[in-house]
């Protein structure tokens, strides 16, 4: 394998060539039908629908476009008529010749003209309508329901927003010339044709022979292009893998492993490509030795019509320009038959993300949650499962009353989280009700709901921006004052004065300039910004030392005033204080009730909480037993 | 390029680019032009196709010219008809040979530059695959990964074809224009110098176009990144953007973006555009020249019919490559930006990497030193983020690190594997200095779990089995029952062959973190460092891993970074760190006597029902 790397690389070479069982790079989900059929009509109907809003210019380059083929066809006739008025034994026609000139002149200047208005046209159009349709997928990507976005990848969904929509980009600005091709093509049959027929006809009789052979090399050339655009879109899925883990990478070694996978994935793609490359030239030869077998009839055929008498040597020069002309739309349609094929294939993910069901839609007849309302949140026997067969969630009931602190505690995987994304409705339940403010979710608008909940993710996730642009988000009217504000709450004003432009702080990709801890205390201070009636804290303070916690908590007690909170904690001293704590398991209500309470009943939540003091040593292993199991088999 | 970074910053140099014009462009395509040179067969073969190929599109017109002569020669009576007819045969079956083989030769010249091009890429994409893993955690702090996956991908496609579309296109008008240039002018001087007469204004606006688009490229590829960014944000934030209902101002974002990178579009669409029918117009000016007076001259008895005829197909048999010097030129203007910014990644100096004359580290007692470490990160200025560290751990010792938030504790857990290097003092591992052994040696003696959990989207045990690719299925399983994880991925209907990945969206925060200690727990390393790696697993759960940590710690160098402190009440040292110092050091109980920071945080941890109870929510 070392021979076959670029020389200039700095890899040692392995000792053996065998590769790791377990080692993959890049996902290796195969990407779906990469090749359509040529032509869809349903597709082509979607994409019209985004091209009709610029019909107008459409029109205006379909007609610019027919006015330059007609030019093109225009020319060898004109040409014709100068030659043979020039070479009239009776002597030169001096005026026809000008006429010719003139004529002339006036073609190019409206060949010009054409060419101008067409391509600027349809580059434009074709911008915009790739603009529009990914603009389209973005809005609809806004609505679609996170059961969706949980399983799609971020690449998967990228390459569809920048190399799907590339391709129909293409195929647009192709298909316009593709029209022209065609028109030319029937053009220059209709000229030769009437011109003189029985020349024309027996120059066309070459025709059939390259159809039969097109219809030999077509599937053959498809499955080439096909394995061309999948191992590229492999090779391409792998560097960006490296790329996204490369901390990962570096830091369990991997680096050599993976080069060498995907040495071998490159390498492939290579293979394929240059097969691609070859089923793609081979037409060359063939469409030029028809073109030559066309030119040798027309003059072999037409040599001896002139001899004869039966046609003037102008037509001969002008049928050999049409050839010269004629082949060309031939060579770029096979050209853009491929381009056509992947633009379909493209055309299909588009529309496939463009119908995605909206399965988390506002009633018609949706309210609105208003600012004034109470705030409690409440769970009716609610069962919910991400895989309905499998319920995260299971009858699970209880109520957050208006400005009540509730705390959410369980082993990992229990569903403390999803149960919070239940109340923003992030997903819809299977059984039972979530109501905030009294209303069940299900009658609210979105929007609204949206605007009265306030959420500290689990995974605090930061925007690049600086770090003012970070906190306040979307709340664009939110002042400095406020801002700062927020951040003093949750003491993060200290240590963005630290950083180098205070709060203009530039943040890396994804926050990775802060600590993970600085990144928690910022989502915390966008959360606040939000000014919410509703509070969710998930694991809000997990990253952060308990003296942080503390004055946050101290700060924050001011702020909830009026406000309801729902609190996931696994330090257990972080919701001591909260009004109620709800013990989850498995999925389960388990427990309920204040922390007094809770100690009382020595269940669960006193046996978490007494561990939380005592160390392992103390502890002996079966004491954990019954959460630790469960926890494990969640 | 040097070692200017890619980052956000220099990836925006458009207005340098602008600046620099053409000595800059030039080095750029030299360096393309010589990547294509290492395949010198395929290179050679290609120009010699071309070559080749032009030559024998060149006798096309020629042919012709005679054919059409020889029409002629019947008209004027001098032979027989039969004859004349007999004598087209020749020309004729000459023209079909010339066409098929300059098709043939077209072919292996058009196949032979692609092939030059998909070499190249693949060892760019080599290249840049082995950069990207290589390149130190500062340079991937600073560059976003979009933009780098842009360069690997779209880049890359950029000077791929350069070859094809640019420097052989490039050549073969060259040749075309040259040769026929000859042939035409020795044939009739006037006539030829009239049909030759457009070169001048094409090349002369195509290099002037060439210089605009270069810039224009340049610009659009960066806006074009900035709306890539936006999207791919969105969609990796999706629950934030959610969480705040924040669609509209996402869509405001997008269209900023979006409008942005449309409107440079257009322009170059203007630009591009007026050049190319301009320089169509010029061809078909010189062209009608070439009627008018190549008429003229029939009229007069100057040239023959054929001739005529021959000059005349000479200028169509260009009419298909000027309506090319278009691509040709946007192909050097996008080869040469792409080239440039794929350049400058690598070009990158990696700055962390094996000293000259690095020795794989040898671990004998397995002591870990920090000796007046300290740090800033790269690019930053002077922002100490370390001062002053100083530690020692043996085997068997665990060390355990508490601080609070940005204090400097991952960024100390960083320097062990030296994803960064010390700005002053040193780090030592059995006396032998970090930055003295081979970084693969070090890495594989250090073992990091890191804080910010990142899955591969593949198997579950593929992921755990990620550090030790060889890994049977036992170890596999052994290591995902020390991380409590093990009954849960029996549960699963797929088992351990359920795919996880982009950061582990279908998992809960703590069964990710699980993940990442089992994927821990299957490497040998001498010093293994924990990063708050159970803050999301609860107390239980927890308990039972530390367990499987401790012994697990027996003979190794153990560094546990929590919050919890129930999580590291035992260790041997406990180090208080506070805005990059050590501000306490000792064990549990000697901090507990010192009454300070430690001791502080252990109460209002730690103690159970008194004041200190009530702080959530107000209500007790
Ligand atoms: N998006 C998702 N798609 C499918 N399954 C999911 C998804 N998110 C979580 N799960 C599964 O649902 C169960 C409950 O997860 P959840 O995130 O609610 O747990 P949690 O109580 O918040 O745990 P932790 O304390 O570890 O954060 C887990 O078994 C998890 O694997
Ligand atoms: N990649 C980086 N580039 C520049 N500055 C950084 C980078 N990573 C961290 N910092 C800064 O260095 C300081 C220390 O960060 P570090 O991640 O070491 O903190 P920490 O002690 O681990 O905090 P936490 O408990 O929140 O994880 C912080 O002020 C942070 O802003
Ligand atoms: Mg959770
Ligand atoms: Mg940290």
């Amino acid at each position: 394998m070392a021979k076959r790397h670029a020389n200039e690389l700095e890899i040692e070479p392995n000792d053996s060539g065998r590769r790791p069982p377990r080692a993959v790079v890049g996902s290796h989900r195969i990407e779906e039908e990469i090749f359509g059929r040529a032509f869809d009509k349903n597709i082509i109907r979607r994409i019209w629908a985004f091209v009709r809003p610029y019909r107008a210019m459409a029109v205006v380059s379909l007609a610019a476009l027919l006015i330059f083929t007609g030019t093109q066809l225009l020319i060898p006739l004109i040409i014709r008529y100068a030659i043979d008025h020039a070479i009239t034994p009776a002597g030169a026609d001096a005026s026809a010749l000008l006429e010719a000139a003139v004529a002339f002149a006036l073609a190019i200047l409206v060949n010009f003209g054409a060419a101008y208005a067409q391509e600027t046209v349809v580059g434009k159009m074709a911008e915009n309508v790739l603009f529009d349709i990914r603009r389209a997928m973005f809005a609809h990507l806004q609505k679609v329901s996170l059961s969706f976005m949980d399983k799609t990848e971020v690449g998967r969904l990228m390459s569809r927003l920048q190399g799907d929509v590339n391709s129909i980009h293409e195929f647009l600005e192709n298909s316009i010339y593709s029209v022209g091709d065609i028109a030319l093509l029937f053009g220059i049959i209709f000229v030769m044709l009437s011109v003189n027929f029985s020349l024309g006809f027996l120059t066309l009789s070459v025709l059939p022979a390259l159809l039969i052979i097109r219809i030999v090399w077509l599937p053959r050339a498809r499955e080439a292009f096909m394995a061309a655009q999948e191992t590229n879109s492999v090779v391409n899925g792998a560097l960006a893998e490296a790329i996204q883990g490369v901390r990962t990478v570096q830091s369990m070694d991997r680096q050599y492993v993976n080069f060498v996978l995907y040495d071998d994935k490159a390498h492939a793609d290579l293979t394929t490509h240059l097969t691609a490359a070859r089923y793609a030239q081979v037409m060359v030869p063939i469409v030029d030795g028809l073109t030559g077998l066309a030119m040798a009839v027309v003059i072999v055929v037409g040599g001896s019509m002139i001899m004869n008498g039966r046609v003037d040597v102008g037509v001969l020069v002008a049928y050999i320009f049409y050839i010269q002309r004629f082949f060309d739309p031939i060579r770029s349609l096979t050209l853009q038959y491929s381009v056509m094929q992947r633009a379909m294939a493209s055309g299909k993910r588009l529309t496939d993300v463009l119908d995605v069901r909206i399965e988390i839609q506002d009633k018609p007849d949706a309210r609105i949650l208003a600012p004034e309302m109470d705030g409690s949140v409440e769970f009716r026997s609610v069962t919910f499962g991400y895989d309905p067969k499998q319920p995260v969630l299971k009858n699970v009931s209880f109520r957050v009353n208006p400005g009540e602190t509730v705390a959410l505690v369980g082993p990992t995987g229990s569903g403390k989280s999803s149960a919070m994304a239940l109340v923003h409705r992030f997903y819809d339940v299977q059984q039972g009700q979530v109501l905030v403010g009294g209303h069940d979710v299900r009658d609210l608008t979105q929007e609204s709901l949206g605007t009265q909940i306030a959420m500290v993710l689990q995974e605090p996730f930061l925007f690049t921006g600086t770090v003012f642009e970070n906190i306040r988000y979307h709340k664009t009217e939110a002042t400095r004052e406020k801002v700062i504000e927020a951040a003093k709450v949750v003491g993060a004003h200290d240590f963005i004065m630290r950083l180098p432009d205070r709060y203009e702080t530039q943040l890396g990709e994804r926050g990775g300039n802060l600590s993970l801890g600085q990144r928690q205390l910022v989502s915390f201070a966008r959360a606040l910004v939000a000014d919410a009636k509703i509070l969710v804290l998930d694991e809000a303070t997990a990253s952060i030392d308990s003296y942080t916690e503390m004055v946050i908590q101290k700060a924050l007690r001011k702020l909830l005033e009026g406000r309801t909170a729902l609190v996931i904690a696994h330090r257990l001293a972080t919701i001591r204080g909260a009004d109620r704590i709800i013990v989850l398991q498995n999925g389960q209500v388990i427990e309920t009730g204040n922390h007094e309470k809770l100690m009382a009943m020595g269940g669960l939540y006193s046996k978490l909480y007494n561990l939380n003091y005592s160390s392992f040593d103390d502890i002996p292993e079966e004491e954990a037993d019954p959460t630790g199991q469960a926890a494990s088999r969640t | 390029m040097g070692s200017d970074a890619v980052g956000t910053t220099s990836l925006k140099s458009s207005a340098y680019v602008k600046a620099a014009g053409w000595g800059r462009g030039l080095s750029t395509l030299l360096r393309i032009t010589r990547m294509n040179l290492r395949h010198p067969w395929q290179v050679a073969l290609a120009i010699g196709s071309t070559m080749v190929a032009v030559i024998l599109q060149l006798l096309i017109p020629q042919l012709l010219g005679r054919a059409v002569d020889q029409t002629q020669v019947a008209i004027g009576g001098s032979v027989t008809v039969t004859a004349a007819e007999q004598a087209l045969w020749t020309p004729a079956l000459l023209l079909l040979g010339a066409s098929t083989l300059r098709g043939l030769f077209t072919m292996a010249q058009n196949y032979f530059a692609e092939a030059v091009g998909h070499r190249v890429a693949y060892e760019l994409r080599l290249a840049c695959y082995d950069k990207v893993q290589r390149l130190s955690f500062s340079f991937h702090d600073r560059v976003h990964s979009g933009d780098l996956i842009t360069l690997g991908i779209l880049d890359l496609d950029g000077v791929r074809m350069y070859f094809s579309t640019a420097l052989v296109r490039f050549f073969l008008l060259t040749m075309l224009i040259g040769i026929g240039a000859c042939m035409m002018i020795s044939t009739d001087p006037v006539l030829g110098l009239i049909a030759l007469s457009f070169v001048p204004f094409v090349a002369w606006r195509s290099s002037v176009t060439q210089l605009k688009l270069r810039a224009i490229w340049l610009d659009l590829q960066e806006r074009l990144s900035v709306l890539g960014r936006v999207m791919e944000e969105n969609f990796a934030g999706i629950r934030v953007v959610r969480a705040f209902s924040a669609q509209a101002y996402e869509m405001a974002k997008f269209d900023i973006a979006s409008t942005n990178a449309l409107e440079l579009a257009h322009e170059q669409v203007d630009v591009y555009v007026p050049n190319t029918s301009a320089m169509t117009l010029a061809f078909f000016v010189a062209m009608g020249l070439v009627l008018w007076i190549g008429c003229d001259k029939l009229i007069a008895g100057q040239i023959s019919v054929g001739t005529l005829t021959t000059f005349l197909t000479f200028m169509t048999i260009l009419q298909m490559p000027v309506r090319q010097i278009g691509l040709m030129v946007n192909g050097f203007a996008r080869a040469y930006t792409c080239g440039s910014r794929l350049f400058s990644l690598l070009d990158q100096d990696i700055t962390i990497g094996d000293a000259s004359g690095a020795r794989p580290l040898e671990i004998g007692e397995g002591t870990l030193r920090f000796d007046n470490v300290s740090f800033a990160y790269p690019g930053t200025g002077n922002r100490v983020i370390l001062k002053n560290i100083t530690f020692c751990a043996r085997r068997g010792e665990t060390i355990a690190i508490v601080g609070p938030p940005g204090s400097g504790k991952s960024t100390m857990a960083h320097l062990i594997p030296r994803f960064y290097d010390v700005t002053g003092g040193t780090i030592m591992v059995d006396g032998q200095d970090i930055r003295g052994v081979t970084l693969a040696s070090l890495r594989k003696a250090v073992a990091v779990v890191q804080q910010d959990a990142f899955l591969f989207t593949t198997t579950i045990e593929n992921n755990i089995a990620y550090g030790d690719p060889w890994a049977k299925e036992q170890p596999i399983e052994r290591a995902s029952e020390s991380a409590q994880l093990h009954n849960y991925i029996l549960g699963l209907p797929a088992g351990y062959k359920t795919v996880v990945g982009e950061r582990g969206a279908s998992l809960s925060g703590g069964q990710r973190q699980r993940l990442t200690i089992a994927r821990t727990m299957m490497l040998r390393p001498s010093i293994v460092v924990f990063d708050d790696s159970t803050a999301a697993i609860d107390a239980a759960t927890e308990q039972r891993i530390r367990a499987a940590i401790r012994r697990f710690a027996k003979d190794r160098v153990t560094i546990i970074i929590a919050h919890r402190l129930s999580s590291l009440k035992h260790a041997d040292r406990i180090l208080f760190v506070d805005n990059g110092e050590i501000v306490e050091r000792g064990t549990h109980q000697e901090l507990l006597a010192k009454r300070g920071r430690y001791k502080a945080l252990y109460d209002l941890q730690l103690r159970p029902g008194d004041d200190i109870a009530t702080t959530f929510g107000g209500a007790p």
